[in-house]
């Protein structure tokens, strides 16, 4: 989208991204989703009197992972508390990191070539989760809250970005980009309608090149098209409004994903004195090399590198080859193809039906072993299997598992034989004389013209290149 | 009454029972608990159940414990499962904590025998024991003053012979003044010597928890018990519990003792006499003494005002009325916070949690509470220094003997003034002990001040040592 | 009295930690904490800027634990001790206002 008048949308982004630790941040509870409310809690993730934290060494590791993987550097921190009041927060602060969090600086390359620069990435704990009874179950209008404090204590990273960002469509893209990095640093599992991930936007809109507008935070953005439709919305909110003489106030606004509109959040008298001091219950954090050294080996490759990886097993790849090849690699498919890549099968049929026929039933990936996708393939690329009957097998496979040759007997793929190919291509080779003919000539675009025929006439049985055999043979 | 050193041993020996010596308690404690006001909650029943557990120990011929059959009063403000824990605050007012202390645990481990929870100045805030929302204690050697506090009773469940032992926490002199004030032994232990876990927050960078007892040996008894690292608490020191008993006896001979100007400036001149004679007592047992000044400690007073109070305004915030303790209703939730916390606290954790709050403001952080933690470090570097050139510091534990009740109520800051001697020893993180040396106005007792560097507990003890046989109690 | 506190910075505070005060206490709260930062502006005048703030006396650091579950509390016992507990959650009156 683009704005009137040469107005420039800048945009900045804040992910929190739980921590896929087996504990909590502080304490021995258990870090579990789904729980029974109230039963993942202990004296210290429930703030009682006398309590005290004490730091999980895994989330440090997975922090630390985080920051090498968007090149930051990796400094001595410390925490602080934040001081303020609500029912969520056990002990009315939050212990997060303030002026010394634990990684400074950094970038994120994104597949267009654009670098967004990170500013931080720090350390803290979340809260717990309020529900609202009465009214609309929605915060205004409910007459009690109710509170669970199973996910208070659960280590959370936040990722600041610099406000590098200039369109709804690159925010939404470096979001994906750092989800795919925070899944593959296994600190996150990256899902944010289950709230493991959450994203605030800071945004704002300016004409002048060298200078900031006032900028707004949108929150609640659920899903990565919240993301974008909220960013798109605000920007234009923004510049209606100085266009009509108007300012922008800076504030937390709410997106409302059912309107498609932001909203003013109520503005509380004591915002923002957090009266940040150093956590005293807590000492200094200062991982030296050798522990550094330990989590930058133990990285996996990251999402860029291993779609450099796979994209060099191209030749001369054409940008539809390459967006599947993105595809692949966000879902984690790559194994699968490298797989069957390597044991003979073409790569861009590979790709293709990894990033089609694999990726829509993604949810069963678990089912489908890499023995079983490179027989598929294999079968398919040498005739044995339709480019059709292929697509089905996979979707069997993916669903109750089995084996290839098991589904296409199962399902009646009988391999057409040479003869009753060669018949039915006669056949209609007899019906279409004036095609025929023109085919004979050299107009190679009606060998699709027949393809189709037989896939007509045998239910899609045949497989394309066999019927090319046949032409070519009677040509 | 029986020291505890002795009582432990007579109850492994079998010539006493645990349940004999805690029905000696039990009945000290019923004569005067009325009057004194010493303990807020008596456990007869839990103290009963551990004393039945020691001497079957001991039938069984298994270790009972350092501190077998001893019975022992424990602060309100450290967690004891299924005990009321209140912090002499109508905030926790019947609350009961679903865990223990770490020294709780220890203690109870050592076959302690815990009888109950002592009172307290709301949330360790003050120097008297007067600001308790249930009440003050009266000391027990003149009912008509006060104990000192804030571990006023900790320090009269000693003084008064109900337990031979009691632990307090000192955060500017909490467990310190009230022993000079009662007569006693009392110890603040370097800062991570003793866990923090299951002691309700004070000023959490400055809190310790240690002990009281009439005898020095007795006291080194009770903080190896309860000193050691603990996995629980982040800030603990990371060695085991050190060796302390042995050390008790063993003399000052040619130790640096320095008696600190800064010490005694502003004490009443009964207090620095005594002080002087301490220092000659030491001269006489071997020491090398000498004089010194250290004014960094002059901006103790303030750089803790600041700093305690700060810390404080964040460790009271929990106290919001969701979870646990007293719940005043209101319309909506931030209402229902001030109504619960404007009823539950008392004026000086009021005045404490706005002063915290407006050091930590924005605005006024590197002014006050910013500047309080540079001047923290001076005194840091000062101590260090002085301790190039000595072994040991000495000065008064407090500027007065015990004083009447409602003598410095009427000015927050007087009172405060009377922590002055205590206050430099919590910034610095270091080691410090009461000792009893002397009497003074009306017979009360006064109380010197030995200090450390940190991790010199052993020879703060035999420092001690020495000043107590000095003082007549061999 | 000149208190280095205004009274309504004073009663700003108070907002900020959750008390309500009389107006009464207002006035004395002010005055008191006036004579308190009074008392402390000995160190407001001291030049610290090359001093460093203490972060732990005996330079601790990276004190960490294994990540291990543990047990939690038992819920009931937990809940027994809330002012107001309904269906397995703490309940609170509304809350006005989203988090910050």
């Amino acid at each position: 989208m683009t704005l009137p008048n040469g107005f420039e949308i800048v945009v900045g982004l804040e992910v929190h991204t739980e921590l896929r630790t087996a504990s909590k941040m502080f304490c021995g509870c258990a870090n579990a989703f789904g729980a029974e409310p109230n039963t993942n809690i202990c004296p210290v993730c429930l703030g009682l009197p006398g309590s005290l934290p004490v730091l999980n060494e895994r989330a440090v590791d997975l922090a630390m992972a985080i920051g090498i993987a968007l090149h930051s550097t990796i400094a001595p921190s410390t925490f602080h508390r934040k001081n303020y009041f609500y029912p969520d927060m056990p002990k009315d602060f939050q212990i997060s990191q303030y002026d010394l969090p634990i990684n400074v600086g950094g970038y994120l390359d994104l597949p267009d070539g654009s670098r967004v620069s990170i500013e931080r990435a720090h350390l803290e704990e979340d809260t717990g989760k309020s529900t609202h009874l009465g009214g609309t179950g929605r915060l205004q209008g409910a007459d009690r809250s109710l509170v669970d404090y199973n996910r208070s204590g659960v280590p959370l990273v936040e990722i600041v970005s610099g406000p590098d960002i200039r369109s709804s469509a690159q925010a939404r893209v470096y979001a994906q980009e750092l989800r795919g990095i925070l899944i593959a640093t296994g600190a996150s599992d990256g899902r944010m309608e289950e709230g493991s991930m959450r994203i605030d936007a800071n945004v704002s809109v300016r004409q002048a090149a060298a200078t900031f507008g006032t900028r707004c935070e949108i929150k609640n953005l659920n899903s990565l098209r919240s993301l974008q439709r909220a960013i798109d919305y605000e920007a234009l909110r923004q510049v209606e409004l100085i266009e009509s003489g108007g300012t922008v106030r800076q504030e937390t606004r709410h997106w409302d994903e059912i309107l498609g509109e932001t909203s003013t959040m109520r503005v509380k008298e004591d915002a923002d004195d957090y009266r940040y001091f150093r956590e005293p219950d807590l000492v200094d954090l200062a991982p030296d090399q050798s522990w550094q050294d330990h989590v930058r080996a133990a990285l996996p490759p990251m999402p860029a590198e291993r779609r450099q990886k796979l994209a060099a097993r191209l030749t001369d790849p054409t940008k539809a080859q390459l967006d599947a090849v993105e595809v692949v690699i966000d879902l984690g498919l790559e194994p699968l193809v490298n797989a069957a890549v390597d044991a003979g099968a073409d790569i861009t049929l590979a790709i293709s039906r990894a990033a089609n026929e694999l990726a829509a039933g993604i949810a069963a990936i678990g089912n489908l072993s890499a023995e079983a996708f490179t027989e598929t393939v294999l079968m398919e690329q040498r005739g044995e299997l339709s480019a059709t009957q292929a697509k089905t097998v996979l979707g069997e496979l993916l669903t109750g598992g089995g084996s290839p040759r098991g589904i296409a007997g199962a399902l009646g793929f009988e391999q057409l034989s040479s003869s009753s190919l060669g018949e039915t291509v006669e056949t209609l080779i007899a019906q279409f004389p004036d095609e025929w003919s023109r085919y004979r000539d050299g107009d190679e675009k009606l060998a699709q013209f027949f393809i189709g025929q037989v896939m007509k006439a045998t239910k899609g049985q045949a497989n394309g290149k066999s019927v090319v055999d046949e032409l070519r043979a009677r040509r | 009454m029986k020291t505890a050193v002795q009582i432990a041993s007579d109850v492994r020996s079998g010539a006493s029972s645990a349940t004999e010596e805690l029905r000696t308690s039990l009945e000290a404690i019923r004569a005067r608990n009325e009057e004194l006001h010493v303990f807020l909650y008596v456990d007869e029943e839990g103290a009963e159940a551990a004393a039945t557990r020691v001497d079957a120990l001991v039938a069984k011929g298994d270790d009972p414990g350092a501190l077998a059959g001893v019975p022992l009063a424990v602060k309100d403000n450290m967690c004891q499962r299924g005990i009321p824990t209140t912090c002499a605050s109508k905030i926790l007012e019947g609350w009961r904590p679903p865990y223990s202390a770490t020294v709780v645990d220890r203690l109870v481990a050592a076959g302690a025998l815990l009888v109950g929870k002592t009172n307290l100045d709301e949330f360790a805030m003050g120097s008297s024991t007067e600001n308790s929302a249930f009440g003050p204690t009266r000391n027990p050697l003149d009912p008509s003053r006060v104990p000192g506090g804030s571990s006023g009773g900790s320090a009269a469940a000693v003084a008064a012979d109900m337990t031979p032992l009691a632990i307090g926490s000192d955060t500017g002199g909490s467990i310190r003044q009230p022993a000079a004030l009662c007569g006693l032994v009392g110890v603040k232990p370097t800062y991570g010597l003793v866990s923090r876990y299951g002691l309700i927050a004070f000023a959490s960078s400055l809190d310790q928890i240690g002990p009281f007892a009439k005898t020095v040996t007795d006291a080194a008894t009770l903080l190896e018990v309860i000193a050691g690292h603990d996995p629980m608490d982040s800030t603990s020191l990371p060695e085991p519990s050190p060796s302390l008993v042995a050390h008790v006896n063993d003399g000052v001979a040619g130790k640096r003792v320095g008696l600190v100007r800064e010490l005694i400036d502003g004490a009443d001149q009964e207090v620095i006499d005594a002080v002087g004679r301490a220092l000659e007592a030491l001269r006489d047992a071997g020491a090398v003494t000498t004089e010194l000044s250290i004014p960094e400690l002059r901006l103790g007073l303030s750089a803790y005002y600041l700093i305690a109070p700060a810390e404080a305004s964040s460790n009271l915030a929990r106290y919001d009325g969701v979870r646990y303790g007293l719940r005043v209703d209101a319309e909506d939730v931030t209402a229902m916070n001030e109504a619960t916390r404007t009823a539950g606290f008392g004026a000086e954790v009021k005045r404490r949690i706005m002063l915290g709050t407006y050091a930590l403001s924005a605005g006024y952080y590197d002014a006050y509470y910013g500047q309080a933690l540079k001047v923290r470090t001076q005194m840091i570097d000062a101590f260090a220094r002085a301790y190039g050139q000595v072994d040991l510091l000495l000065g008064a534990t407090t500027p007065s003997v015990a004083f009447a009740f409602g003598a410095k109520t009427s000015n927050p800051l007087s009172m405060y003034l009377s922590d002055v001697f205590t206050i430099p020893t919590n910034l610095a993180g270091e080691a410090a002990i009461s000792v009893p040396f002397g009497t003074g106005e009306a017979g009360l007792p006064i109380g010197v001040q030995l200090l450390g560097p940190g991790r010199s507990e052993a020879q703060l003890f035999s420092a001690a040592r020495v000043l107590e046989r000095a003082d007549g109690r061999p | 009295m000149s208190s280095p506190l205004r009274r309504e910075e004073v009663a700003y505070v108070a907002k900020l930690a959750r008390l309500s005060l009389s107006e009464d206490e207002l006035d004395l709260f002010t005055e008191q904490l006036g004579q308190v930062l009074e008392h402390a502006s000995d160190m407001k005048s001291l030049d610290l800027d090359n001093v460093v703030a203490t972060a732990h006396p005996f330079g601790l650091v990276n004190v960490v634990r294994e990540d291990e579950v543990r047990p939690s509390l038992d819920r009931d016992e937990v809940l027994a001790m809330a002012p107001d507990a309904r269906d397995g959650r703490f309940a609170v009156p509304r809350i006005m206002g989203e988090a910050p």
